[in-house]
């Protein structure tokens, strides 16, 4: 087991503690530690840290661990957690906050889940809907695994459920505006 | 009774029966749906990861544009729901936000009008009555489990059920002449796009669902969102006891129609990955009643 200087760990991380409650809008001490969020948690068995132990981290000021922590990535945003909480914490605010902060800063220890979301948002800004089709050829190319689903691929065709076209909004480039204006505010797009 | 309606990205694509059932019960109901316009991504299950006002800001657009009609917002798609109710939640809570986010839009937007969970709307505001009053065809001897999953009933501000036991599907089921199967999934996450971007965790999620479901002795599933379809529908034949389980998936709209006399086809049924038409022809619930007394 690693050992930590917690002293210094807590001095050093203020900031970014405080930018996570500031984003997040939840305080971290109002989390007191009983685990229920993590017996909850239908995808905990894959996680790397369990939700309580990601709140750990950023309470002691271990952010470098928080920020490479898969479960950020992994988690499903289901808000189990959330309604199962004694003291109303939003985990699920917290975990979107600190994989924003990850992601900032080009770490994604979770490629595939990376790729599928900017993939799906390249695809909005584009034509202002999802095609799901063009995003699934893309990302089974991007991700190397081209046969992936390929057994579903024809039935899903057939009935008309994918398309090879994308359907395109006519909104005079508003959704395009959309993702224009929140990158002028500094926006993570 | 009118409302605005948005059907999202998914039911024009893989959860296109739930759409065309949709629609095809909300006329026999009288229920006007009326489709926003142009309307555009919500963004849900990808832009929270990457950015939160982006992530308000995609429904907003759909949400001004229902707002000038002065019309409140069905939303089939749970996970499109709980993003729309989010904005909606965000805009009356911060005068700040509002400002930030119809300057993003360029449209002005106050949330002075509902979002609401279309199951909600056939439900609470159509009502069980009137429901019951269309049903010409009981799904009588039909045990379903019903899956609420996760958006549908939680954040707990954001939903209209109890987000540990809800009951409105179950009331619905009832209504139609079913039998409400009691288990203890009904609101555990299917992993949504997990299946794609994470399978080995993905089906590991919902094969837990259906085995429960199977369990429990349910001849069915129904749902009210396409993610949630799609995971236990196409991804069904992919998890390691798929091939046994031979669970049929329904939209709670599609029983709704097959109860009010509407054809399989008719409901695009016929689209589903787990042929739902053997379990139906074994119930006898397509045939007439009358027809089944007959014969008896």
């Amino acid at each position: 087991m690693e050992e930590y200087n917690l002293n210094e760990a807590l001095g050093n991380a203020k900031s970014f503690r405080q930018k996570i409650e500031e984003k997040s809008g939840v305080k971290l001490s109002d989390c007191y530690q009983c685990g229920k969020c993590a017996a909850g948690c239908p995808v905990a068995f894959a996680m790397d840290y369990t939700p309580r132990q990601i709140i750990r981290l950023l309470q002691v000021g271990l952010f470098e661990e928080a920020l490479q922590a898969k479960s950020v990535w992994l988690c499903a945003a289901c808000e189990t957690c959330y309604a199962r909480c004694p003291h109303g914490v939003g985990i699920p605010k917290i975990m979107e906050a600190v994989r924003i902060e990850a992601d900032k800063k080009g770490i994604k220890p979770e490629k595939t889940l990376d790729l599928f979301t900017n993939l799906f948002l390249q695809s909005v800004e584009k034509y202002g809907r999802v095609h799901e089709m063009g995003m699934m050829v893309r990302y089974n190319i991007l991700s190397l695994k081209p046969f992936q689903d390929a057994t579903s691929a024809p039935k899903l065709f057939f009935t008309g459920k994918i398309s090879p076209l994308p359907h395109k909004i006519k909104d005079n480039g508003a959704v395009k505006k959309i993702f224009e204006n929140v990158r002028a505010k500094g926006g993570n797009v | 009774m009118k409302y605005a309606y948005y059907p999202g990205c998914s039911l024009n694509a893989t959860g296109i029966e739930y759409n065309i059932s949709t629609k095809a019960v909300a006329k026999h109901l009288g229920l006007e749906l009326w489709e926003i316009p142009e309307w555009n991504c919500c963004g849900a299950s990808a832009a929270h990861n990457k950015d939160h006002l982006l992530a308000l800001a995609l429904p907003a657009r759909n949400l001004a544009i229902a707002e000038k009609e002065d019309l409140d917002v069905a939303v089939p798609c749970a996970a499109c729901y709980c993003r729309m109710k989010a904005t909606q939640m965000e805009v009356r809570n911060s005068a700040e936000m509002k400002k930030t986010i119809e300057e993003v839009i360029e449209m002005e937007y106050s949330a002075k009008n509902e979002v609401k969970a279309l199951l909600d709307v056939m439900v609470n505001h159509v009502g069980l009555d009137e429901i019951k009053e269309k049903v010409v065809k009981p799904l009588s001897g039909l045990k379903v489990a019903s899956y609420y999953g996760c958006l549908l009933v939680r954040p707990p501000e954001l939903g209209f059920d109890d987000p540990e036991d809800p009951q409105t599907m179950d009331n619905l089921v009832q209504t139609l002449g079913g039998t409400p199967v009691n288990w203890s999934f009904k609101v555990e996450c299917c992993g949504a796009g997990h299946s794609t971007a994470k399978p080995a965790v993905g089906l590991q999620m919902i094969e837990a669902i259906l085995r429960d479901a199977k369990e429990n002795e349910a001849d069915c599933i129904i749902v009210a969102c396409p993610l949630c379809f799609l995971n236990l529908d196409m991804h069904q034949k992919d998890v390691t006891s798929g091939q046994d389980l031979n669970l049929p998936i329904f939209y709670f709209t599609e029983l709704m129609g097959v109860a009010m006399g509407y054809s399989p086809k008719e409901l695009g049924m016929e689209k589903h990955f787990v042929n739902p038409v053997p379990l139906l022809e074994k119930k006898e619930i397509l045939r007439h009643p009358s027809a089944r007394r007959e014969e008896a």
